[in-house]
């Protein structure tokens, strides 16, 4: 493992360092003196922002240039991200588009569709959210009952989808729906672009610990879709979620690291209570936490150093996610402590934070799934008996019915 | 480097020998597979004889002895070598070659709250003050004693860290033939872990030249060798336990299909590779973040140390009863964990003092 750039590296980064500078007054404020408040114009100042990365070519690092990116590998992307980190100015918008999203519509949609959607999500002219988990369908994904059904020139389309990020200013959501009722769970899926505008689409906040709502629900009333709506094979959608999901391991690999749970800020927040400072027990519960995110940190260049030898990161990019969660519940309860109450005032930093980490140990794939995966794919033990294999999902349906009613 | 140390540990019986030893067998004697393999001069510079690589690679080796409970007396000799290669002790290319074996005294530097260069005490909670050194010209002369030093039994010359009346930390290169020189063999419930208390009575030795820096960094250097040494012995627990869940079958399926026994593996492997990652870190920090070094070291011990606790005990845990019986080798690398984390200040100081740095810099 190499932590230093090459010199191809650190060209390109003082190439990225000198446009952040060139265009750091035209970034969004988010925090502190003049930051915008409005929601609105919070999003709207977010995908002018993103639209400007783009031309700076710091948005779509790893997009294929034919799509208007630029080219590059993982290392160049992590680069930019630490590089805009650095600036202290706002990232893109809409990471789940350009990191998940675009790579799905690229490795499985038509010409039309990568012509039609990737340069609007590129430059924030058109925001995307990922219309997957349903409630209930989380941890099994493949249990999605939103029903898709074929009719002429197109399909319509009922259900409900949860835990929506960007909904409620999105244009396009990637969704994934039934569209064979009489096959067994995971073969008669199919994946869509669904227009957020569509007659029938209703997109609901869904208030958290916090108050605030950073989720939507998102309901479906026979909301016509056309043909060319379909992503992929009809009824080989959970080939297609699968390369959503692994670009959604890339992306929680990588950025295990830069959700802002950092060792230092949570040391500056004891280090001014000098009776904290020498108090053995707040001292091994600070040493403790802050060892596991140093060891994110560069399990992150590990990432990299994989990435760079061409290796995909695999289930194992999980176990960082849970311990960085776990680190920062810890840290919540160890900063909660030395600060007593105050620590919770509502519009405390760490108010937020304590009330948001609850909900985000099961974002991504709760800690027990993950761990699940990492067992049998990376350990190779074996996975446990399943009920739900070569079933019609119509009668395993029935079957759950019956097994709650009695 | 890890495969060859592999290959060339892989020809001794050292679990075996683990075992043996605790009932009074001799241990394999290792020490002509680690001038063989050019161990003894890793951390001295080419100039010196020796291989002139870094901490990296130091840790490696460590890595490969703690996979196989290899008993090489790299934990007392590595960081005494950094310190003469520091000082550039004339006579250094013996030590490289492995013809003389060296142990180093280990001193704690002074934290933000525990002030003062101390050594490991015979027993207790509190740590002792380094031996007191006076300093004549070139020869320093100490008197203290430092208790559990790893591999001080047979070691020919001792490098001792000593402070003077006014609070200097010196260091010095004293034989252990010496008149003044006591060194009682001690074994802790790991028998492959050579340890002596070492008692000097107005010992003399050469004055090295070294800057505090170079003494406190052979320490932390000391705490990340003892990360990789325990990082091995977590990844064989972790292998022995997911063979052995594949194997045993109970109620018609493998254990390892069990959420109970997965969830506990891969949380073995979680902390397996946050202190593999703190050991990237502390390789990395060694040449080229002197500054980090102390906190990356440290993280590494704290998170290796609890590694192996929890990885030897779901080892055991994961075999059921047979894994608690003598015959086996989980009980092995349980010893090798409980031992481990006690010395060189046992891994609740590493965790301190990562606290301690973070809070210094906040």
């Amino acid at each position: 493992m190499d932590l230093k750039d090459t010199p191809e590296q650190a060209g390109y980064r003082a190439k990225v360092r000198a446009w952040l500078e060139e265009h750091t007054a035209e970034a969004p404020v988010l925090s502190g003196p003049g930051a915008l408040t409005d929601p609105d114009e919070i999003v709207a100042a977010r995908r002018a922002w993103q639209g400007k990365l783009a031309e700076g070519g710091l948005a779509g690092v790893t997009w294929p240039r034919e799509f208007g990116g630029q080219g590059l590998g993982p290392i160049e992307q992590v680069i930019t991200g630490q590089e805009i980190s650095r600036a202290g100015v706002p990232g893109i918008l809409d990471a789940i588009g350009i990191g998940m999203l675009g790579p799905t519509i690229m490795a499985h949609g038509t010409g039309e569709q990568k012509v039609r959607y990737l340069g609007p999500m590129l430059h924030g002219d058109e925001v995307w959210c990922q219309l997957f988990s349903e409630p209930a369908a989380g941890s099994d994904l493949a249990a999605v009952q939103t029903r898709a059904r074929q009719v002429d020139g197109g399909w319509v389309l009922n259900g409900q989808k949860v835990w929506t990020t960007n909904a409620h200013f999105a244009s396009f959501g990637l969704l994934l729906a039934r569209t064979d009722a009489d096959a067994p769970k995971h073969k008669g899926l199919t994946m869509f672009v669904v227009p957020m505008d569509a007659e029938g689409v209703t997109v609901r906040g869904l208030r958290q610990i916090s108050g605030e709502a950073e989720f939507n629900e998102v309901f479906f009333d026979d909301v016509r879709l056309d043909a060319d709506a379909v992503v992929g094979p009809v009824d080989s959608g959970w080939g297609t979620a699968l390369t959503t999901l692994m670009f959604e391991r890339v992306t929680i690999g990588l950025g295990s690291e830069s959700m802002g749970y950092r060792e230092g800020r949570f040391a500056r927040a004891i280090a001014s209570d000098p009776a904290a400072c020498r108090d053995p027990e707040v001292r091994e519960r600070l040493g403790e936490i802050a060892a596991d995110l140093l060891a994110i940190k560069f399990q992150g260049y590990r990432t990299i150093t994989a990435l760079q030898r061409g290796q995909i990161p695999g289930p194992e990019a999980g176990l960082a996610k849970v311990t960085v969660v776990n680190a920062a519940i810890a840290a919540g309860e160890l900063i909660a402590d030395v600060l007593g109450p105050d620590g919770l005032a509502e519009d405390s930093e760490w108010a937020y934070m304590i009330s948001f980490l609850p909900g985000l140990k099961s974002a991504g794939g709760t800690e027990e799934i993950l761990r699940n995966t990492i067992g049998e794919r990376v350990l190779g033990l074996p996975p446990e008996p399943r009920l739900d294999k070569g079933i019609p999902f119509s009668e395993l349906r029935a079957k759950e019915k019956e097994a709650t009613a009695a | 480097m890890r495969e060859a140390a592999r290959t060339a540990l892989s020809r001794h019986k050292t679990i075996e020998g683990a075992r043996d030893a605790l009932e009074g067998g001799a241990l394999p004697d290792l020490w002509p597979t680690a001038k063989d393999a050019g161990w003894p001069g890793l951390l001295v510079s080419e100039e010196h004889g020796g291989a002139g690589l870094g901490a990296f690679d130091a840790m490696l080796v460590m890595q490969e002895c703690g996979r196989v409970l290899a008993g090489v007396p790299l934990l007392g000799l590595l960081p005494s070598t950094a310190i003469l290669d520091a000082a550039g002790y004339s006579d250094i290319e013996p030590l490289a070659s492995g013809v003389v074996r060296s142990a180093w005294l280990p001193a704690r530097p002074p934290g933000d709250v525990i002030g003062g260069w101390t050594v490991e005490p015979r027993g207790g909670k509190a740590r002792a003050d380094a031996p007191s050194a006076s300093v004549e010209g070139d020869v320093v002369t100490l008197t203290g004693t430092v208790a559990f030093v790893p591999d001080a039994p047979g070691a020919d010359l001792l490098v001792a860290v000593g402070v003077t009346r006014d609070g200097e930390p010196v260091a010095a290169a004293v034989p252990a033939g010496v008149a003044g020189v006591a060194i009682e063999p001690v074994v802790r419930y790991d028998a492959t872990r050579s340890l002596g208390h070492v008692t000097l009575d107005g010992a003399t030795g050469e004055r090295l030249e070294v800057s505090a820096a170079d003494l406190a960094r052979a320490w932390h250097l000391a705490q990340a060798l003892l990360a990789a040494e325990s990082l091995g012995a977590v990844e064989t627990t972790l292998e022995m336990a997911v063979r052995y869940a594949k194997e045993r079958f109970t109620f018609g399926r493998a254990i390892g299909s069990y959420q109970a026994i997965k969830h506990g593996l891969t949380e073995v492997l979680r902390r397996q590779e946050n202190a593999r990652s703190l050991l990237y870190y502390a390789g990395w920090a060694y040449d080229d973040r002197p500054d980090e070094f102390a906190l990356a070291a440290s993280a590494a011990r704290a998170s290796a140390g609890s590694a192996l606790d929890f990885a030897s005990r779901q080892n055991i845990t994961t075999h059921g009863g047979i894994g608690a019986t003598w015959e086996h080798d989980a009980p092995l690398f349980f010893r090798r964990g409980q031992l481990s984390r006690r010395l060189l200040g046992g891994t609740g100081d590493a965790v301190d003092r990562v606290a301690g740095e973070l809070l210094a810099a906040a």
